[in-house]
C-alpha cells in the first residue's frame, strides 16, 4: 500500500486550495493511502502498447460558423456575484503589499 | 393521479378528461404529504408549477398543439441548471446561486410542455451511492425510510417510486441514475454518452458524465428520452446522429432471436444471493420468450473500478476547481486582509463536504508530476481495453445484462465513513461510462426484506432501443408492479 504522509496531504491541499483542519489532515492521509492502494492495481494491467482513452468519443475541433448571438448582460453575470465594485467582480488582493 | 404513467397523463390531458391543473395539484399535494419524510426535494416550485400547468391547459382550450410531456410534472436533479430557480449541486458553495439560464434539457422539458415541479437532493457535486453527502440531509427510501436510496441521484429516484412525479431527470457518471433506480424500484436510464447535451449540466467527470431519464415504466422512460436527446451545439461532446428510435422500441417488444451476453466477470462473485437469484429467474424468463443467452468474457472489468477512481477524480479536480469564490457562490474570509488564494481555500474549506475533497485531494494526487503517468496514464489504457472488450461482447451479443448493483438498500449511516466498501456499489455500472454506451435499470423483483432487485441491461453506443425493447419485454415478463 503507498504510504502517503501528512505532508504530502497538506501539499496536494495547498495545490487544490482546501484550507484543511489538522484533523481532516490526518483523516485523508490514512483514506487516501488505503484508495491509492485499491487503485493501484490498474498498474498491474499489461498496457504499454495501448493507445490511452482520454473520452468516449474522438473528437477533434468542433467549429460553429462566426455568428454575433446575444450574451448574458453584465447585470445578469454579476447578478449571483459575492461583491461587486463599479459593474466589475471585486475580488480580493491578488499582489503583496510590498 | 398520482398513480398514472406519464404516458396516460399526457394521453389524459390531451383528451381532456383531466386539466394540467388537477394532474400538477395532484402531485404537488403528494410531495407535501411524504417529502417531510423522505427529503427528495430540495426545492418545490409551487407557482411556477401550477403557471405551467395553466399555461398547457390554455394552449389546449385555445386549440394549440401540445407538446409530447404537457402537463406531465417533471423533477430535475439539482446539479442542472434551471434558469430563476436556485442550483446548488447539493453543496453549501452553490446555496443560493440562481442560474441565469437554462441546461438544454430544461429548455427541451420546457418546450416540451412539461410541467418542471421541482429539485432533487443528491450527493454533493454527485459524488456518491447513497444521497448521503448532500450538504442538505439524506434522501430516505420510500420502500424503507430507514436504509439509503442509492445515489447519487437519489432524490429524482425517489419522487419517482414514491409517486412524487412521473418522471424525472437525473445523472449518471460511473452509475448514479442506474443503482438508485435499482434501490428504489424503478427503471433509470443512462443514454450512450454525447447523445444527450451535457450544457448546463454541472460537470463532476466531462468524460463520463451523461443525463438520463428515472421512471416507473420502461415506456416511460422512453418518453422522456426522446424528449431529452439530440444534437445540441452548446455542446461539444454532443453527437450529430439521428435520436435511437426508443419510443419504437419500448412498444415493441420483441426478443426472439435477440442474443443477450452474460458477462462472466460480472455474473457471480460479490453479489447478493437474492440479487443472483432474480439475475438467474429473469435470464430464464428472457430465454423461454426466444431470447439467445450467451455467455461473454471482458476480462479487463476486473480493473474498471480501480481505473474510473483515478479517471473520474482527476477530472472532478480540474472541474470543481472553478468554485473560486470569485463571480458566483460562497465567499469566506474576504476581510480586506486575506490574500485571493487564501480566500478561496478558505472558502472550499468551508463550501465542500468530505467526499467532495476526498475526491479532489484524490485527483490532485494522480495528475501531479511523477506519478501521473502510473496513475492517470495508466487508467486511461485500462479505459481503452475496456472499450476493446465491450466491442469484442458487442460482436457476440446485442445486449449485455448484468445485475445493476451488488445489494439492495442498506441503512442510513453504513458505508458513509468507508469509502471503499460504497465505490464497489458501482461495480456492474462503472464499466459503462468508461466505455460511453447506455444502460438501464429496471426493477425484476424483491428480495426477502421486501426491497428492490435490479438488472442491467447494456447496449452499444447509440444502439440506445435495444435497451427499450430488452426492457419492454423483461418488464412485461416479470409483470412488475410492486411499489413502496
Amino acid at each position: 500500500m503507498p504510504e502517503i504522509s501528512r505532508d504530502e496531504v497538506a501539499h496536494l491541499a495547498r495545490l487544490a486550495r482546501l484550507d484543511l483542519t489538522e484533523d481532516e489532515l490526518e483523516h485523508y492521509a490514512e483514506q487516501l493511502g488505503v484508495i491509492l492502494g485499491a487503485v493501484q492495481r490498474v498498474s498491474e494491467v499489461a498496457a504499454s502498447d495501448v493507445e490511452p482513452m482520454s473520452h468516449p468519443v474522438a473528437i477533434s475541433n468542433v467549429f460553429r460558423t462566426d455568428q454575433r448571438v446575444p450574451g448574458l448582460s453584465a447585470e445578469q453575470a454579476l447578478a449571483a456575484a459575492p461583491a461587486v465594485e463599479q459593474d466589475r467582480f471585486r475580488v480580493p488582493r491578488i499582489l503583496d503589499e510590498e | 393521479m398520482h398513480d398514472k404513467t406519464a404516458l396516460d397523463l399526457a394521453a389524459g390531458i390531451a383528451a381532456g378528461d383531466f386539466s394540467a391543473r388537477e394532474v400538477t395539484t395532484a402531485f404537488l399535494d403528494r410531495i407535501a404529504a411524504t417529502d417531510g419524510e423522505l427529503n427528495a426535494f430540495l426545492l418545490v416550485d409551487t407557482a411556477g408549477a401550477l403557471a405551467a400547468a395553466d399555461s398547457v391547459d390554455a394552449d389546449r382550450a385555445e386549440g394549440r398543439p401540445l407538446g409530447p410531456l404537457a402537463g406531465v410534472p417533471v423533477a430535475i436533479k439539482d446539479v442542472l441548471a434551471t434558469e430563476g430557480l436556485a442550483t446548488t449541486c447539493g453543496s453549501r458553495i452553490l446555496e443560493g446561486w440562481v442560474p441565469p439560464y437554462d441546461a438544454t434539457v430544461t429548455r427541451n422539458l420546457r418546450e416540451a410542455g412539461a410541467v418542471i415541479i421541482g429539485k432533487t437532493n443528491m450527493d454533493e457535486f454527485a459524488m456518491g451511492s447513497s444521497t448521503e453527502n448532500s450538504a442538505f440531509g439524506p434522501t430516505r427510501n420510500p420502500w424503507d425510510t430507514g436504509l439509503i436510496p442509492g445515489g447519487s441521484s437519489g432524490g429524482s429516484a425517489v419522487a419517482v417510486a414514491a409517486r412524487q412525479a412521473p418522471l424525472s431527470l437525473g445523472s449518471d457518471t460511473g452509475g448514479s441514475i442506474r443503482q438508485p433506480a435499482a434501490m428504489c424500484g424503478v427503471v433509470g436510464v443512462k443514454p450512450t454518452y454525447g447523445g444527450v447535451s451535457r450544457y448546463g449540466l454541472v460537470a463532476m467527470a466531462s468524460s463520463l458524465d451523461q443525463v438520463g431519464p428515472f421512471a416507473t415504466t420502461v415506456a416511460d422512460a422512453a418518453l422522456l428520452h426522446s424528449v431529452i436527446a439530440g444534437h445540441d451545439p452548446h455542446d461539444s461532446t454532443s453527437l450529430d446522429a439521428p435520436v435511437p428510435p426508443v419510443l419504437q422500441a419500448a412498444q415493441n417488444a420483441d426478443i426472439r432471436g435477440m442474443r443477450i451476453g452474460v458477462v462472466k466477470q460480472l455474473a457471480g462473485e460479490g453479489f447478493q444471493a437474492e440479487v443472483r437469484a432474480h439475475f438467474d429467474r429473469s435470464l430464464e424468463l428472457l430465454a423461454g420468450a426466444g431470447a439467445e443467452i450467451v455467455e461473454v468474457d471482458c476480462p479487463h472489468f476486473e480493473h474498471a473500478l480501480a481505473a474510473y477512481y483515478l479517471i473520474m477524480p482527476s477530472e472532478c479536480s480540474s472541474n470543481l476547481a472553478k468554485f473560486d469564490a470569485m463571480r458566483y457562490g460562497l465567499r469566506v474570509g474576504d476581510d480586506g486582509n486575506n490574500s485571493v488564494e487564501q480566500v478561496m481555500g478558505l472558502t472550499r474549506e468551508a463550501g465542500f463536504g468530505p467526499e467532495v475533497k476526498r475526491r479532489i485531494m484524490l485527483g490532485t494526487y494522480a495528475l501531479s508530476s511523477g506519478y501521473y503517468d502510473a496513475f492517470y496514464g495508466q487508467a486511461q489504457k485500462v479505459r481503452t481495453l475496456i472499450a476493446r472488450d465491450f466491442a469484442e461482447a458487442f460482436a457476440e451479443a446485442d445486449v449485455l445484462a448484468t445485475p445493476t448493483a451488488p445489494t439492495t438498500a442498506f441503512p442510513i449511516g453504513e458505508k458513509v465513513d468507508d469509502p471503499l466498501s460504497m465505490y464497489l456499489q458501482d461495480i456492474a455500472t462503472i464499466p459503462a461510462n468508461l466505455a460511453g454506451v447506455p444502460g438501464m435499470s429496471l426493477p425484476v423483483g424483491l428480495d426477502e426484506k421486501g426491497l428492490p432487485v435490479g438488472l442491467q441491461f447494456m447496449a452499444p453506443a447509440l444502439a440506445d432501443d435495444r435497451l427499450y425493447t430488452a426492457g419492454a419485454a423483461l418488464e412485461a415478463l416479470t409483470g412488475w408492479e410492486a411499489r413502496p
